[in-house]
């Protein structure tokens, strides 16, 4: 297998943007969640709810620029056939996903009489930009097919997944603030889990009845030994992050960073079974990842830069992130 | 309306709406680090004051900018997906290089240079605005790097209809890359000289006249004066470059119809592509030759050499007329206000007025100039490799009409936003101990207000 790039590449490129998804869903995920929890704060909680994402979000953002910019670099025909195919729900997204990111910047920069305005449209973008995921996810599953089926599953996956966004944001919440703030945030957090929940277990049971192919890789032997623990350690972290969320918020905080990576875990969990339903197809069931692959001398230029280059953005994001450690409060915006 | 037709203003109003952003933080994080290091050599606090108000701007121009640039990323997909199918060898290459090396490079540290001022030492803040800095710079080499590409491409060779890359050094410094990003670099130091006198004029005549702003001012001005020449020159080379590789763009730019010596500078006309001649003709004897060939008998080519081979006329032509009447009026406006500020160290009302009014003309040339290349390049998408109308998408007109119909609906509201709030940034700043920024006061107002 190693020895023919035209072979691996697109195997090394589908893993690359798989983990490039993973991340973005994780790291937006939670900053979308704050923006759809903007309403349980007050006024004046707001601002220590959007300096606990401040210097965070625009990197978080670039991880859709490149998982986007993957997808069109090495798999150019599938970023033809999708976005094509999504073009309506992309539109909803990327102008919701404007309106929330400069509402960021307005909010603090416009007369104040218009704070609450911005407000507002920076819950709105980030409600409909977790939805518009959501829902194209759903189509995502059913083959791209629309129909009033495929979009009854998609307002199920779209729900599901702005619960999910929720859960991020509201057990990234517990981790940046404190008093108040931070209890609303954990009864958000136990609301958002249950709901997750459901709906992944919903979808969980429904993608297997509508593809004879995901049943045939799901329910046959071996492979049934391989996936069950997927499912099964997804509820278990769910039901350890619900024990948490019961003794939450605990004084000296501790184990308050737990609902946060147990919530990334089961993001985690739900992805690999997604991905591993899918495999080899990047169309669902009509193009694989080898018929829509670049030229192999192009995906190794990038493969080389992105081997060098990720490890450093890595490093970078992890000063980021030890920079602005410990509570949103302790924030100065200067 | 003709589908093809959609998508090229769906995505001409995205880029267009897209690039205000990038040409001003491209040079503005350059003029952010030229503060913090005077800050850092001199000692005086205007410098910081300088720093805080602008790097306000940066941050939110850069917001705009980013959020517009996700929008790009997918309507590479939406709206040309035979783009990617057929150049995607070496189109993909060099945007997943911008990625990266520029995008999470600028993010990250922007987040440091934006609320870290006082979470890290004093030299990682300058380095992280250094970084940043770079990166917005580095992130216009790729794309200026692409897009040359794609008006000059080298180093490839094609194998069933598909583009691959054969000498990634040829793909890189393609031939009209170093003109092309040279004529950028410059143009968005121009728009961002312009911001900061404009800005700081408009801050003066409201008699706000600290010495932050008059820095900020005499930055402003003098760097306008300094690089309009040079841009002028830059344009002039560019423009040869172009007459080698692209003349039927060079022949719209120059209204001209017939290949031949002794062609005028039309300074107006108006083209007619139905009659293939010019109307209402004002023109300087001899001027386009000698500006083209450095002869007055230098031969210029025509348009009809390239029948039905070469862009729309008129929009070329009016496109390149304005950058270049934009050009000279900052020639004449940055070297008046240097020349006065430099004898009577206060700029004259008028001047004051004339460069608020300016504040924006960097905007306005270079969307002009981009038109004129863009357009200009028509009807290829890779000039001599794919046309336009074969990378457009299957996407119903109907859906492209809708979404375009949308996307303009919030450029408007954006655009009027953000002028407003520079405005206003402009006038808060005029007094920053006295405005009520939010719950969390700070003595400095400008830093709650972040």
């Amino acid at each position: 297998m190693f020895d023919n790039p035209a072979v691996w590449l697109p195997v090394a490129f589908a893993a690359l943007m798989g983990l490039s998804i993973l991340i973005y869903v994780i790291l937006d995920g939670y900053d979308l969640g704050v923006g759809i929890l903007i309403p349980i704060a007050r006024p004046e909680e707001r601002d220590r709810m959007i300096a606990s994402i401040g210097p965070f979000w625009d990197a978080n953002e670039t991880w859709l620029v490149l998982s986007v910019g993957l997808l069109l670099v090495a798999f150019p025909v599938a970023h033809g056939i999708i976005l094509s195919t999504l073009y309506l729900p992309v539109a909803v997204m990327l102008i919701a996903l404007i309106m929330r990111g400069v509402a960021f910047e307005f909010r603090a920069k416009a007369e104040p009489a218009w704070k609450a305005t911005w407000d507002r449209i920076f819950f709105a973008g980030s409600l409909i930009t977790a939805l518009a995921q959501g829902y194209m996810l759903g189509l995502y599953v059913m083959g791209l097919d629309r129909s009033l089926a495929t979009v009854g599953f998609g307002a199920i996956t779209a729900v599901c997944v702005a619960a999910g966004y929720t859960l991020m944001g509201a057990t990234w919440l517990i981790i940046k603030t404190d008093g108040d703030l931070q209890r609303r945030a954990v009864r958000r957090a136990r609301v958002a889990l249950v709901v997750t929940m459901v709906g992944f277990a919903v979808i969980s049971i429904v993608t297997p009845l509508v593809s004879p192919r995901i049943f045939g890789r799901w329910f046959s032997v071996p492979e049934i030994l391989i996936l069950s623990p997927l499912p099964l350690v997804a509820f278990a972290l769910a039901a350890a992050v619900w024990v948490v969320l019961s003794n939450q918020p605990h004084g000296q905080d501790r184990f308050a960073w737990v609902p946060f990576a147990g919530s990334a875990g089961i993001f985690t969990l739900a992805f690999l079974g997604l991905a591993y339903s899918f495999y080899p197809f990047i169309v669902p069931d009509r193009l694989t990842i080898y018929a829509a692959a670049s030229a192999p001398e192009s995906l190794m230029i990038i493969l080389v830069g992105a081997l060098v280059v990720v490890p450093v953005i890595v490093a970078y994001s992890a000063l980021s992130y030890w920079v602005f450690r410990g509570k949103a409060t302790d924030l100065r915006y200067d | 309306m003709d589908p093809t037709v959609l998508a090229r203003i769906q995505f001409a109003a995205n880029i267009s709406f897209h690039i205000l952003f990038p040409t001003i933080t491209i040079a503005l994080g350059w003029a952010l680090v030229f503060f913090k290091l005077r800050y850092r050599a001199t000692k005086d606090l205007k410098w910081m004051d300088v720093y805080h108000f602008w790097v306000k701007i940066f941050a939110l121009s850069f917001a705009l900018g980013v959020v517009s640039g996700i929008t790009m990323s997918f309507q590479f997909g939406t709206n040309w997906p035979g783009f990617m199918e057929r150049v995607g060898n070496v189109a993909g290459p060099l945007l997943a290089y911008e990625v990266l090396t520029a995008f999470f490079l600028e993010a990250v540290f922007l987040g440091i240079m934006l609320f870290g001022f006082r979470k890290v030492p004093g030299w990682l803040h300058t380095l992280a605005t250094v970084l940043v800095a770079s990166a917005t710079t580095l992130s216009a080499f790729w794309i200026i790097v692409l897009n040359s590409w794609m008006h000059t491409p080298t180093g490839f060779e094609i194998r069933d209809g598909v583009v691959h890359a054969k000498d990634w050094l040829a793909i890189i410094f393609n031939p009209s890359m170093p003109y092309r990003l040279t004529h950028m670099l410059l143009a968005s130091g121009l728009t961002t000289a312009f911001l900061i006198a404009g800005l700081s004029a408009y801050r003066w005549l409201r008699d706000d006249r600290s010495p932050a702003v008059m820095s900020a001012l005499r930055f402003g001005v003098v760097v306008a004066a300094i690089l309009i020449p040079l841009q002028i020159l830059a344009g002039d080379m560019h423009g040869l470059n172009t007459l080698e590789h692209q003349p039927q763009k060079v022949a719209a730019m120059e209204g001209n119809w017939e290949t031949g010596p002794n062609k005028p500078l039309l300074l107006f006309a108006w083209p007619d592509e139905a009659t293939r001649s010019n109307r209402f003709e004002i023109g300087v004897p001899n001027g386009a030759s000698l500006i083209l060939k450095h002869d007055a008998e230098g031969v210029v080519p025509g348009l009809n050499d390239f029948r039905g081979q070469h862009p729309p006329v008129a929009p070329v032509f009016f496109a390149f007329r304005i950058m270049v009447g934009i050009g000279m009026l900052m020639l004449v406006v940055s070297w008046a206000a240097a020349w006065w500020l430099w004898r009577r160290g206060e700029p004259h009302p008028w001047l004051a007025r004339v460069l608020v009014g300016m504040t924006f003309s960097g905007w306005l040339a270079t969307l002009a100039g981009w038109y004129v290349t863009e357009i200009g390049r028509q009807p290829w998408l890779v000039a001599g490799v794919l046309r336009t109308s074969d990378a457009v998408s299957a996407v119903p007109a109907g859906m492209i009409g809708a979404t375009l119909a949308a996307y303009l609906v919030t450029y408007v509201l954006l655009l009027a936003a953000y002028v407003a709030t520079l405005f206003l940034l402009a006038r808060k700043g005029a007094k920053p101990q006295t405005i009520e920024t939010g719950p969390t006061p700070h003595p400095n107002a400008f830093v709650a207000a972040e």
